[in-house]
């Protein structure tokens, strides 16, 4: 049976990869959405820091939010935030759980974690910027694959499942809430008329669906051309969509049915489902969609709080 | 770089695949022209693809500094060191014999303490030896074995011939990088694999210590849990412990997974307490259990002691095995060896010098400059005087020290260790070895063929411990060479 401490180390590898390829994304998409916008338009690269929930932190370090800077927090610093930093967190995460993963795993971490740390400062100039972040997502979806395709079907790859889709269905929530709410006013004030202005609000939304890879099945799978209301109801509430809330929020389910004393964490995990499927997302889109993500959010966090008081060793 | 035998020239020392001067010895005249044929891109790409490998695995150790823990990619010469089959056939028969017997003397002393009795080795010598558990006094293990895995230290002289440098029983490490060696030499020279050399296998070693910890359970149940206990991640041997939990498919725990009730010991998982029978420890005796030893342990779990005492759980190696590598005791080994089991011993001590006895001390004292010192237990390699490349100081000191406490000093002349060719930044070179196999004894024993090759990597130093800069080397068995 799988020790406490090992699960929660599986668990927080798995956030933390995921949450490195999901920055990874978040940089790509971003530095190539600022080559669509009209000239003199300037991107909101201050809703990247927001994503993450670290805008007063960076506030004391930076005075400008210009590319440069949020590109250096999120990527290379030494922050605990950065990518770099979240690999490392992974990296040490798994060297600590070497012994219950397939050894080509730490291998994979290991190459992936020295590969982002010797590129990063390369990345903090665009032109080499969308090539490293690209093989940064290829080789982390490789560890899932990886994992997926070599670990038998034990409690460990339970906890790096749990750890993986509570951590999707929160980044989810994060760039949807940080894009519509914050990207849209900030071409606002750049003073465009509406009309003119519509089909950049398309390339925002595009690039909403993009940062979750999400773009080619959306069009795949809702008949509407790319618009808010409806971007943000496949992110949330589509049942087949990988990264969408309600897909991993269901997984959850599913992996939480298979281990021991799960009753607490299934019982919170239903409660954040049901919010997210029952919402009207086109009513929240004219009033109110912020307040209804910070509620989904705080919903997952309290799943982690369960997960933790359920499973893992008690704090000293 | 090319590599060019006629310019290598190990004099005055005994030379392991160089005989003289573009000579190579029997067993490796294969590896010596396969190393000449190679051109320098051959070799530079040998050596940074072995270097790589050693990254991408993350084979790693722990550096203690004062800018905080280092996690260091472990240091390997490519060039493989050899030994003969039948060489080893022999070595190996002495190394069981040696802890076949260590483990009566340590069981003797827990319990009848019959050779104390018959002044074959003197009681005050054990009864004040800093290793010495009274806590156990009375205990008997499983097959009346204390020491289960024991990594002991051998090294060459002049003649060539392999001396016992001394027995470690306590949490002897480094195994795993024999293992992981291995696994780099067949990446950077598969060509001689197979083809031109019969090498014995070492990877089965994690397999061997399984059935050995196995062999120990006291529940007798089909699959005994057994688990690997470890001061934690900031340990510099953690590498190792989480590789041997990993091969073996134990779980890896530290002290504050276990947890001691009703004399059991049990670890937490996510479905709650589950029991464990065997315990292959890597902390140190003192720390294993606060209420038995030092109460101020964090890396213990309280009560482990009276839980192994009573039976219900398997510690490997058992508390107080330690006694009996004590470095003063060490001198009594081969007397020891034939008290119990009645043979002489087949492998040789390095001759050695008791301070303790009036007439060795003065010998001592008046030869310091000639011998090499060594604290009764300290590890690694620290607390010895180097008599040869001592300063006056130095010599002042360890006189003062040996004056003061003779009990806890033995010295020996100082051996010209055998060396093995390392690839260096221009040229092969010459450098200095030591060898530490491993010996595993429960129901029954095993040797590892070869075991962990150390070279000391600096010109003309002896210091092969990792800690203070040295190297490895993988080790090859060869039959019919």
């Amino acid at each position: 049976m799988l020790l406490s401490r090992v699960a929660e180390r599986v668990y927080w590898q798995a956030r933390y990869l995921e949450r490195a390829e999901n920055m990874a994304r978040l940089l790509h998409v971003f530095s190539a959405l600022q080559l669509d916008l009209p000239k003199g338009t300037k991107l909101g690269w201050q809703s990247l820091i927001q994503i993450t929930g670290h805008g007063t932190y960076f506030s004391t370090k930076y005075k400008q939010e210009n590319e440069r800077n949020v590109v250096k927090f999120l990527l290379s610093e030494k922050n605990g935030i950065s990518l770099v930093d979240m690999l490392v967190s992974a990296r040490e995460n798994a060297r600590t759980t070497r012994e219950i993963m397939p050894t080509e795993a730490f291998e994979l971490i290991n190459g992936l974690y020295h590969f982002a740390r010797d590129h990063a400062e390369k990345g903090l100039h665009r032109a080499e910027r969308n090539n490293i972040l690209e093989q940064i997502v290829s080789r982390a979806q490789q560890i899932g694959g990886l994992l997926s395709g070599s670990m038998s079907r034990d409690e460990a790859y339970s906890f790096v499942r749990l750890g993986r889709s509570l951590e999707r269905a929160d980044m989810t929530t994060r760039i949807i809430d940080v894009d519509a709410q914050k990207l849209m006013p900030q071409l606002e004030v750049q003073g465009a008329e509406p009309e003119a202005r519509e089909p950049y609000d398309n390339i925002l939304w595009m690039n909403v669906l993009r940062s979750s890879s999400a773009y080619q099945m959306y069009r795949q799978h809702v008949q509407e051309r790319v618009n808010g209301a409806d971007v943000a109801k496949f992110l949330l509430q589509d049942e087949q969509f990988p990264r969408s809330a309600a897909h991993n929020l269901t997984t959850l389910t599913k992996v939480l049915a298979k281990l021991p004393n799960s009753g607490k964490v299934t019982w919170q995990v239903n409660k954040t489902r049901r919010l997210v499927r029952d919402a009207d997302l086109h009513g929240l889109m004219q009033r109110g969609l912020l307040e209804h993500l910070d509620q989904v959010q705080q919903e997952i966090g309290k799943v982690h709080y369960k997960i933790a008081d359920t499973w893992f060793l008690p704090s000293k | 770089m090319r590599v060019n035998w006629k310019t290598y020239n190990p004099r005055p020392f005994f030379d392991e695949i160089i005989s003289s001067p573009g000579y190579a010895r029997k067993p490796a005249k294969k590896l010596a022209s396969y190393l000449r044929s190679l051109t320098h891109e051959e070799l530079l790409q040998k050596k940074t693809a072995a270097e790589l490998a050693i990254k991408a695995m993350g084979i790693s150790f722990t550096v203690y500094s004062d800018a905080g823990n280092i996690d260091r990619e472990w240091p390997m010469d490519i060039i493989p060191r050899l030994i003969a089959g039948s060489e080893w056939d022999q070595t190996s028969k002495g190394l069981r014999q040696r802890l076949a017997a260590l483990n009566c003397f340590i069981n003797d002393i827990y319990n009848q303490q019959k050779i104390l009795k018959d002044k074959v080795v003197p009681a005050e010598l054990i009864l004040n030896s800093g290793n010495f558990r009274k806590q156990c006094l009375g205990m008997k293990p499983r097959y009346e074995v204390w020491a289960h895995i024991c990594g002991t230290d051998l090294i060459k002289g002049e003649s060539g011939q392999f001396y016992v440098l001394e027995d470690n029983l306590r949490v002897p490490s480094g195994v795993s990088y024999m293992v992981e060696n291995r696994r780099v030499t067949k990446r950077t020279f598969p060509e001689l694999f197979a083809d031109n050399y019969s090498i014995r296998p070492v990877a089965d070693y994690p397999a061997e210590l399984l059935d050995m910890l196995v062999s120990l359970s006291p529940r007798q149940v089909k699959h005994p849990e057994v688990v690997v206990l470890t001061p934690g991640v900031f340990n510099s041997a953690y590498f190792e412990h989480s590789y041997l939990a990993q091969r073996m498919g134990a779980e890896l725990v530290e002290g504050g997974d276990l947890i001691v009730e009703n004399d059991k010991v049990y670890m937490r998982t996510i479905a709650g307490l589950s029991q464990v029978d065997v315990i292959y420890r890597r902390i140190d005796d003192l720390f294993l259990d606060p209420l038995a030893f030092r109460k101020d342990s964090v890396l213990g779990v309280p009560g482990l002691f009276n839980a192994w005492k009573k039976g219900n759980v398997a510690l490997a190696n058992a508390p107080g095995a330690g006694v009996a590598d004590d470095k003063i005791i060490y001198t009594y080994v081969p007397k020891i060896i034939k008290y119990y089991l009645d043979q002489d011993p087949i492998l040789p001590n390095v001759p050695s010098y008791l301070c303790i006895d009036k007439l060795q001390r003065q010998h001592v004292l008046e030869n310091l400059d000639k011998l090499v010192v060594k604290p009764a237990n300290e590890s690694g390699g620290y607390g010895m005087l180097i008599g040869p490349q001592a300063s006056r100081k130095e010599l002042a000191e360890f006189r003062r020290r040996i004056k003061a406490d003779p009990r806890n000093y033995m010295a020996q002349p100082l051996i010209s260790l055998s060396t093995v060719p390392i690839l260096g930044d221009r040229m092969v070179e010459p450098r200095h070895v030591d060898l530490r196999p491993f010996v595993l004894q429960g129901e029954e024993s095993y040797v590892t063929p070869g075991g962990l090759t150390r070279v000391a990597m600096v010109k003309g130093s002896y210091v092969v411990n990792s800690s203070q800069g040295g190297g490895s080397k993988d080790t090859w068995v060869v039959d019919n060479a």
